[in-house]
Order: structure tokens, then C-alpha cells, then sequence
């Protein structure tokens, strides 16, 4: 992975820096020791390391402002930083950077249920939002697999999924307002406590911009009172090509089940012996949940039910108790930790149209053959967020760059049927030289202006979404 | 001027002399624009529907009842179901969808599912210097890249001119059920609005009309599930009153057609619900209706006022959608954020000639 030559001037005052930056933050909210900084090398895509110049962790929207102005100033370049949870490196260091943690801001600031909003800092993890408001029936819809731990800064900065989206669409769907600290250190408040933003929808650009147009100090989300019941159904069937035709029958049915999980045989293989679900050894498995009242599910269930049996099924097991349905999603929810006990795996998120899975599905097979390399699929069908799972050997010389290349080939198929690079996880430094496979250079051109304008001189989370020769010439500016 | 194509467009852009002004169906003129007229109406059909994908592409001259009419026939909708313009503004004409995304129009049912901008998947556009630049897609969940999409949906036309969008659709409902509160002063209605709101229920419209003091609730999807709901609603709203079904004209609120044949301005005001009732009060506005829940106001006060006076410290905003009003057209920014709007427009319009003046 090509990163920037770290700016050797940026490097040489380091200590003038690190004197500034304590002047207007705590002692030890300032870590530039390589023994600590260390901490802060990697993200979730733990095959790419560097340690930053040093780390800050301010406490509050002042204190970011202050330690922004710093490094405006000085040009030096700030990496934003949630839980260190991301998938695509979206929180890589650079050697020349400060990495700005908000995990100390992670406070509630208001709930108001009349409104149904709940306003918080930005360290907060998403799981601990919910959290804040369950004991009065409402919940914080968007789910991302890694909701223990990920920050709501960074759910915002990659505009997080989660298998709910179906119905309850993903975080910008929920993100009412922010408060955001711009790379000059001015602090601007867009959108709030009203339903929508007025004037351009900035909300909406920076929502998704992987903290490349400012940092995100406090934000207002969407709350929502709990479904009175909810209920999985799980299916299975010796072909994927029919099991992506009852999805597509249950869509077109007038159903809109909360999440539609697919699992393929290796998967389900895998989960198996991790978690003894007592899934069915089938090719396809499909997990179907809707919610509602008792009525609502039953008449939903009712519809979902005749059309799975319509495409003759292996397996149609629906839930009777709270117990069976734990028992349906127990090895969905452990699928990524069963593959991880067969191997080092890299899992992509490209999405396709819904009609393109059974193709995409073969497709796939056929490349895990060419490559040499196991491939399990795991992933959202109703909205066609793909998981495949390339299975390698992080010991072996050239397994990882096989392992890439081969990913490199599935995301572009997704592009090919019509779908995109990443349905959820961002493009960080992971698909970053893939971006020209999706966009002609004036879509990123178009892109690029609006960085321009909200970070002119291109200091905010630097060598990430772009491809390093598109963005050169501003980098250098 | 009159483009056929994407080329075409493109090409008036870049050899454009002067100010363009650019319409739809010409249905939903608010604002004060100059230029010469850049009618897209020519640009349409729908290029791709998937039913079993919820998704549906169509170029931004189709026109929006075109496009409900291909959802019925099977079975689905725009969930954010658009406002049509004609009634209040007195215009005629054929709304389309480019215009529905560019002014972000959505209606009741808005608070419950979204607006136009949460179902707004892909657009393809041309800037002002007459780029051809397309963002985001046709599929559901996409993180690739800056979400443009949302940045042109609302724009109205300042930052380029869209000529495809891709929407998320969704099934239509088999049964539909309105009840009512009668009586409820617009405090009260507030907050009955909020309890059915703050309920797992499920209401997919919230309304008041403070005219003959009626709050409005809807229920949408299979019957079994209706009739429970709206029981148990009407149950937890016993303390406001005992709620009864009614054949309640959701598209007449909607459309704001209360309005339509009364003097004065038209102001569209978006407040968190429970600063409404107040709001309201001191806003000097001959009638009001609430919509989603208290959150969008529709005032209609006499001629040549600026309702942001009356607002003060109120957070939220206010458009003058119809009239002469005083003051812009859009809600003044404050200057951080206005600087950033400049910003974006020297980028994507450096003429300053798409639409000129109308978000001002």
C-alpha cells in the first residue's frame, strides 16, 4: 500500500508541537512517546501499521478546536480517530500526523423523548446509545456488527449499516445534527433538534466523508421506540440462485422484513463447528426477521412462509420462543468469529442490485478457484451488501497480496452489475485505488472540490477515499 | 433552451452567455430566479425499474404521477410520498421527479420513513462550468466515496443540473385508517402528536389543523395490524380524548390546500415539535397547520412580513414558499456555514448561473 512521503519539516518539530499542543490541553491528554503512540498504529485493518507523530485526546468541542487551530497552523496533518474499529483503514496514521481521539468525549449531553432525539459526544459507542435510552422503551436504530465497541464519530464519518437497514436505513437516515470542528478550528453547528436541515444538506456530505471535512464533537441522532415484538424465520435451500429468488419474492410480496441474512455452505460449514447452531448443511441458508406486534408478525411471517415453500425448501424453521430465535441467530452472530478460527481472512463489502446475487455468487466460486483462495459469504441480502470472506494465511509470503488481488477482482464485479465498492465499511485506504473503477475523474474531481472547501489545505485524515494520483496535486498545494 | 441528452446539456452550459433558469414541470416556482429558461422536461423516462430491488432510475424530466402509476402497478410507492405544488402556488404544469429531488419534497409521511433526500440513491448531473459528473448509484447501501447525492437533492439547481436520479422504493399497503382527536388546543395536540409518535404504534402521518381544532393520525399495512394499532393508540391517547375513525384527506394536507384560495404569504417553517405551540403564537400568522408531528408549520400570514423576526432565538427555519414576504427567500446562515454555501457554489456553479438568486 503506497502512503504519502511523510513531510521530513513536520517531523523535524515535533517538539514545538507537542509543547504547543500541551499548552492548551492536559498533560496527559497529549501522548507522543513511541511506547504510546504505538497504541494508536493500526485500525481493525490491522495489516497496514504506522505510528503516528504523536496523540491527543481532547475532552470536549473546545479543546478540539484548540489542538486544530494548532496544527492548521503549523500544517501539520490530523487523523481523526472513533474506536479504532474500521475495517478499511479508515484511521491509518500517518508518520507525520496527530491522531485526535475522541474517546473521552463520550457523555450523553440531552435526551428528549417528546422530540425523540438524543444528543451526545461523539466517543460515545453506538451500542451505549441504545443503552442510554432502553429503560424507556427506545433504541438508536443503526447496528454495525462492531456496535460494542465503534464510536459514534466514526458511524458518522463512514456512514454506518448495520442489518436493520432494510427498514430503518443507515446512520445519515438517523443523524439529525452535528456539532464539527472545521480544520481551522472554527466550530459550526448544522442541522439539530428540528427534523431538517435548512439550506444546502451539508449534513448530508459530511455524513459519509470519512473525516476528511471536519471532526464531529457532538451529534443529534434520531431515537425510536422499541417494536413491541420481533421474530426470525430461518430457510434453507440446496441453491443460491433459489434462495436469491425467494429474497426477491419476499421484497416484491410487500413485506419489509427488518434484515434478510444469507449465509453460504463454507460459512455455514464453519459456524457449525464454532457454534453448533443447528443450522442445516444446505448451500444456501437465508435468516428472515420482522417485527411489529403480534398481528403484524404473524400476518407478515404468514406471507413469508408460503413463498419460501413455494421454492421447496431443506429447512423452514420459524421461532416459537424467545430461546429458538437466539438459536437462529446464534451462528449468524458468530460467523465472523468461525472463520477467524479457520484463518486470517479479509472481508469486503461491495454491494449489487439485488437480481445480480446468483451471477455474482458463481462468480465468486469460480475466482476462489482461479486464486487459489476459500471463500465464505456472509451478508445482508435484502439490500445486497455482500460480505464475502477471503480466507488466507497471513504467515505465508505472498498470501495477502494474492489475497488483495483477488478482492480487487470481486469489488470490480460488483461495480460491473451495477453495484459499488462498499456498501458500509468506507473506502479508507483499503479501496482507495479502486475508486477510479467506479468514478470518472470528474465524479472525483466533484468530490475533491468539496474537501477543497472545507479543508483547503488538505490536512484532514490524509491518503484516504481518494487515489493518491488523483489527489496529488492538491496534496502538494 | 431545450436539451435532449446529458450532451446536450452540457454543451448549453458551457456556451451559456448568461443566467439559466431551470424548470421541471415549472409547478414548484418559488424564489426570485433571472435567466433564460433551461426547460428539462425533454430529458425523460424511466431508464430501469426493479421491483425485487425496491430501486427505480428515471430521468429527471419524468413525471412524478408517470412514475406512481408504474410503482402501482406493482404494488409500490414513493414512501416519502411529494408534495404536489399546484393547488397552493396556483401553478399548472407536470411536477417531475428531478424537481421533487431538487427542492427535497417529501409529505406526511415523512415522519416516519423519511424525506425525499433518505430515498435518494444516485443522481447524474452537470455542473455549471458543464461537467458531466454522476455520485452514489442504484443500490440500497453505498458508502463510496463523498454522498454527493444528498448535497444536489435540495440544492434546487445551485450546485448543477440533475438530469437522472435513482430512488429506493417501497411496497404500497393494503389498508389504510385514520383516526382522529377533536377539541385539542395546539399545545395540546403537540403533544398527543409526540405521545403517538413516541409509541411503538407505528403512525405514518401526524397532523393538527388548528382551523377546526381536528389532530390527525394515519396507520398503514395489513389489517390485522392496523386495527390493533389504532386500538392501542387510541387507548393511550384516552387522557386527550376519545380518538374515532375518519376519512381523514391526507393529500389535502399535503398540499397545504387550505391555503390555496387565501390572500397573503406562505411560510414554511421546520422546528423541533415541542417549540411549535409557542412559536406559533407569537408568529402574527392569520392560520397555521401542523405536519409531522408539530415539526413542520405552515403559516399563512398577511403580506410583506419576515417571519424570522418573529422566530428570535427558535431553533429551526423558515422558506417563504409563496408571496411576496421580505427578506430572502431561504433562511439567513450564519456566517460559518454561509461561507461554506459560497464556498460549494464557486466550485460547482464559478458563473454563479444555475438558478441564481432562488436559495438567497
Amino acid at each position: 500500500m503506497e502512503m504519502p512521503v511523510p513531510s521530513a519539516l513536520v517531523i523535524s518539530r515535533k517538539q514545538q508541537l507537542v509543547s504547543r499542543l500541551r499548552e492548551v490541553l492536559p498533560h496527559d491528554a497529549v501522548i507522543s512517546h513511541i511506547s504510546e503512540t504505538r497504541a494508536y498504529e493500526c485500525d481493525g485493518l490491522t495489516a497496514y501499521r504506522c505510528p503516528p507523530l504523536c496523540a491527543v485526546l481532547p475532552a470536549n468541542t473546545a479543546e478540539v478546536a484548540a489542538v486544530l487551530k494548532i496544527c492548521h497552523e503549523m500544517n501539520v496533518p490530523v487523523v481523526p480517530r472513533g474506536s479504532g474499529t474500521s475495517l478499511a483503514g479508515g484511521a491509518l496514521p500517518t508518520a507525520d500526523c496527530v491522531i485526535l481521539g475522541v474517546a473521552k468525549m463520550n457523555g450523553v449531553i440531552e435526551t428528549n423523548y417528546d422530540d425523540r432525539y438524543i444528543r451526545v459526544q461523539t466517543g460515545r459507542t453506538n451500542l451505549s446509545v441504545t443503552g442510554a435510552v432502553e429503560t424507556n422503551g427506545f433504541f438508536y436504530a443503526p447496528d454495525p456488527s462492531s456496535q460494542l465497541a465503534c464510536a459514534i464519530a466514526g458511524n458518522i464519518a463512514m456512514n454506518s449499516g448495520g442489518a436493520h437497514c432494510l427498514k430503518y436505513g443507515v446512520t445519515t437516515n438517523n443523524l439529525m445534527g452535528v456539532t464539527m470542528v472545521m480544520m481551522d478550528g472554527t466550530v459550526v453547528e448544522i442541522g439539530g433538534a428540528h427534523l431538517d436541515a435548512g439550506g444546502l444538506d451539508l449534513l448530508g456530505v459530511i455524513c459519509g466523508s470519512e473525516g476528511q471535512l471536519g471532526v464531529v464533537t457532538e451529534a443529534t441522532l434520531c431515537i425510536l421506540h422499541k417494536p413491541e415484538g420481533a421474530r426470525p424465520v430461518l430457510m434453507g435451500y440446496d441453491n443460491s440462485e433459489v434462495a436469491g429468488q425467494v429474497v426477491t419474492d419476499i421484497i416484491k410480496a410487500g413485506v419489509l422484513p427488518v434484515a434478510i441474512e444469507f449465509m453460504d455452505r463454507p460459512c455455514i460449514e464453519a459456524t457449525e463447528k464454532f457454534a453448533q447452531a443447528g443450522y442445516p448443511m444446505c448451500e444456501a441458508l437465508l435468516i428472515v426477521e420482522v417485527e411489529g406486534s403480534d398481528a403484524e408478525i404473524d400476518a407478515q411471517l404468514a406471507l413469508i412462509m408460503d413463498i419460501a415453500r413455494k421454492h421447496n425448501p431443506v429447512e423452514l424453521r420459524e421461532a416459537k420462543s424467545a430461546d429458538e430465535a437466539a438459536r437462529i441467530w446464534l451462528g449468524r452472530k458468530s460467523a465472523f468469529g468461525a472463520m477467524g478460527q479457520i484463518n486470517d481472512y479479509m472481508c469486503l463489502d461491495g454491494t449489487i442490485p439485488v437480481s445480480e446475487l446468483p451471477f455474482v455468487l458463481k462468480r465468486i466460486g469460480e475466482m476462489s478457484k482461479e486464486f487459489g483462495l476459500d471463500v465464505g459469504n456472509v451478508f445482508h441480502a435484502g439490500d445486497g451488501n455482500m460480505h464475502p470472506l477471503i480466507l488466507f494465511d497471513a504467515n505465508k509470503e505472498g498470501d495477502l497480496e494474492l489475497c488483495e488481488a483477488m478482492g480487487a477482482e470481486i469489488l470490480k464485479l460488483c461495480v460491473e452489475v451495477g453495484g459499488c465498492l462498499t456498501g458500509e465499511h468506507g473506502v479508507g485506504i483499503e479501496k482507495r485505488d479502486l475508486m477510479h473503477v467506479q468514478f470518472a475523474p470528474a465524479d472525483l474531481e466533484a468530490q475533491m472540490a468539496v474537501k477543497d472547501v472545507f479543508d483547503p489545505k488538505w490536512l484532514l485524515n490524509p491518503a484516504k477515499v481518494f487515489p493518491l494520483d488523483a489527489s496529488a496535486r492538491r496534496r502538494v498545494a | 433552451m431545450t436539451p435532449h441528452s446529458q450532451t446536450d446539456l452540457a454543451q448549453m452550459i458551457a456556451d451559456a452567455k448568461g443566467p439559466l433558469r431551470i424548470i421541471g414541470g415549472g409547478t414548484r416556482a418559488i424564489g426570485r430566479v433571472i435567466g433564460e429558461t433551461l426547460d428539462m422536461s425533454a430529458m425523460s423516462g424511466i431508464t430501469l425499474y426493479e421491483p425485487g430491488a425496491l430501486t427505480l432510475v428515471a430521468k429527471a424530466g419524468t413525471s412524478v404521477a408517470g412514475i406512481e402509476e408504474t410503482l402501482a402497478a406493482q404494488n409500490q410507492r414513493l414512501a416519502f410520498e411529494p408534495m404536489d405544488h399546484r393547488t397552493l402556488l396556483g401553478t399548472e404544469g407536470t411536477p417531475t421527479i428531478g424537481g421533487v429531488a431538487a427542492a427535497n419534497v417529501s409529505g406526511p409521511r415523512r415522519i416516519a420513513v423519511g424525506a425525499a433526500r433518505d430515498f435518494m440513491l444516485g443522481v447524474r448531473f452537470v455542473d455549471g462550468a458543464g461537467n458531466i459528473i454522476k455520485n452514489g448509484g442504484r443500490v440500497m447501501k453505498n458508502v463510496t466515496g463523498y454522498d454527493l447525492v444528498k448535497l444536489m437533492t435540495g440544492a434546487y439547481g445551485t450546485l448543477g443540473v440533475l438530469t437522472e436520479v435513482s430512488l429506493k422504493v417501497l411496497p404500497a399497503v393494503e389498508t389504510t385508517l385514520s383516526l382522529t382527536l377533536n377539541g385539542l388546543d395546539d399545545a395540546m395536540a403537540i403533544k398527543a402528536m409526540s405521545a403517538a409518535l413516541s409509541s411503538p404504534y407505528e403512525v405514518t402521518g401526524v397532523a393538527h389543523d388548528p382551523s377546526t381544532a381536528t389532530t390527525h393520525f394515519r396507520f398503514e399495512g395489513f389489517a390485522a395490524s392496523v386495527a390493533y394499532r389504532a386500538a392501542e393508540l387510541t387507548k393511550k391517547l384516552s387522557a386527550f380524548g376519545t380518538a374515532a375513525e375518519a376519512q381523514t384527506d391526507w393529500t389535502a394536507i399535503r398540499d397545504v390546500h387550505a391555503f390555496a384560495n387565501n390572500q397573503g404569504d406562505v411560510w414554511r417553517i421546520s422546528v423541533k415539535p415541542s417549540d411549535a405551540a409557542a412559536l406559533t403564537a407569537k408568529l402574527g400568522a392569520t392560520a397555521v397547520q401542523y405536519d409531522w408531528g408539530g415539526g413542520l408549520i405552515w403559516a399563512l400570514t398577511p403580506e410583506g412580513h419576515d417571519l424570522r423576526t418573529a422566530m428570535g432565538g427558535t431553533a429551526g427555519h423558515a422558506t417563504l414558499i409563496r408571496g411576496k414576504g421580505c427578506g430572502p427567500t431561504f433562511h439567513p446562515e450564519p456566517a460559518p456555514i454561509a461561507a461554506i454555501t459560497a464556498g460549494l457554489r464557486a466550485k460547482f456553479d464559478p458563473r454563479n448561473i444555475l438558478n441564481t438568486g432562488i436559495m438567497s
